[in-house]
């Protein structure tokens, strides 16, 4: 048990470390995949399945595969080359690194940490993890956060159309208006055509 | 069985990488990347609360947060595709104006 903890541990540092080290965003999309998933393995060692499999599912397949979507639609490396305005910030970020590690387990040092749960008949572990006791949880004593997490979706995925959503010439309603609007789609196409000779 | 701490010691390493990735990168999506290592650290930390204690709590909140989490990488992302239109740059550095 120990060494299946260590190694999942070593695996989700050295791609963390990868993520935050590589140059090219794809990269460091792949090494975060390997952390979750690892990560996932880890929640398993814990007992608790249901988080593990919707880790793998939810954060690995959805949130990673959208974040390679972007990269790629983005088309990030012609970035590389631009000039760094804040260099010193590679100086301090080790520093800070070490600085902030000290002082975490500086903390594990001098707070104790609380005693295992006592295991009876009636609170056994491995019902912890299940998804039928999360399930009962979660639709009765904490509904209102699930349907709040509910609005906080709709709300997202309203905005993310919002937001990506290509600006467009406004609709034609009437012979008056038409000339203006024609007038501003010629700017438009010009702001487009200026745009894509500028790329 | 394993101890508490070694989870806990696990979760405040890979936060604290987070923490220098956010400095590290300038490549806005790298840093939304670090953004989710952080999440994620906090996670392993609640999850292993939550069997310590025996108590179904901690995972109901890992729940939430990944929901939090995807909201976030959704809206974030159409931002950064919004920017990206706008100003042809994915460093942060570079948007540092709130007109286009």
């Amino acid at each position: 048990m120990e060494i299946l903890f260590l190694m999942l541990a070593a695996l989700a540092v050295v791609a963390a470390f990868n993520v935050i080290l590589q140059r090219n965003p794809i990269h460091g999309a792949i090494s975060l995949i390997v952390t979750l998933c690892a990560l996932a393995g880890l929640f398993l060692t814990l007992q608790a399945q249901f988080i593990a499999a919707i880790q793998v599912i939810v954060y690995a397949g959805a949130i990673m595969v959208l974040f390679v979507f972007v990269i790629m639609l983005l088309n990030v490396r012609t970035e590389e080359a631009k000039r760094d305005r804040q260099p010193y910030l590679k100086w301090i970020a080790p520093l800070l690194f070490i600085a902030l590690l000290g002082e975490v387990f500086f903390v594990f040092k001098a707070v104790s940490t609380p005693p295992p749960a006592e295991l009876s008949a009636a609170n056994p572990a491995h019902v912890i993890g299940t998804t039928e006791s999360i399930g009962q949880a979660m639709f009765s004593l904490y509904v209102v956060p699930f349907e709040a997490a509910s609005v906080l979706i709709l709300m997202a995925i309203v905005g993310a159309m919002i937001l990506a959503r290509r600006e467009r010439a406004p609709r034609v309603e009437g012979a008056a208006i038409m000339a203006q609007s024609a007038e501003s789609q010629t700017i438009t196409e010009e702001k487009e055509v200026a745009a894509g000779a500028h790329r | 069985m394993i101890p508490l701490s070694w989870y806990l010691a696990l979760s405040a390493t890979l936060f604290t990488i987070g923490v220098a990735g956010v400095l590290l990168q300038r490549n806005v999506i790298s840093l939304f990347m670090c953004i989710e290592l952080m999440l994620n650290a906090v996670n392993l930390s609640l999850v292993a609360f939550s069997r310590y204690l025996n108590d179904i709590t901690g995972q109901l909140f890992v729940f939430i947060v990944m929901t939090v989490a995807a909201a976030e990488a959704a809206v974030g992302l159409a931002i950064i595709i919004s920017l990206f239109r706008n100003r042809e740059t994915l460093n942060v550095d570079e948007a540092d104006l709130l007109k286009l």
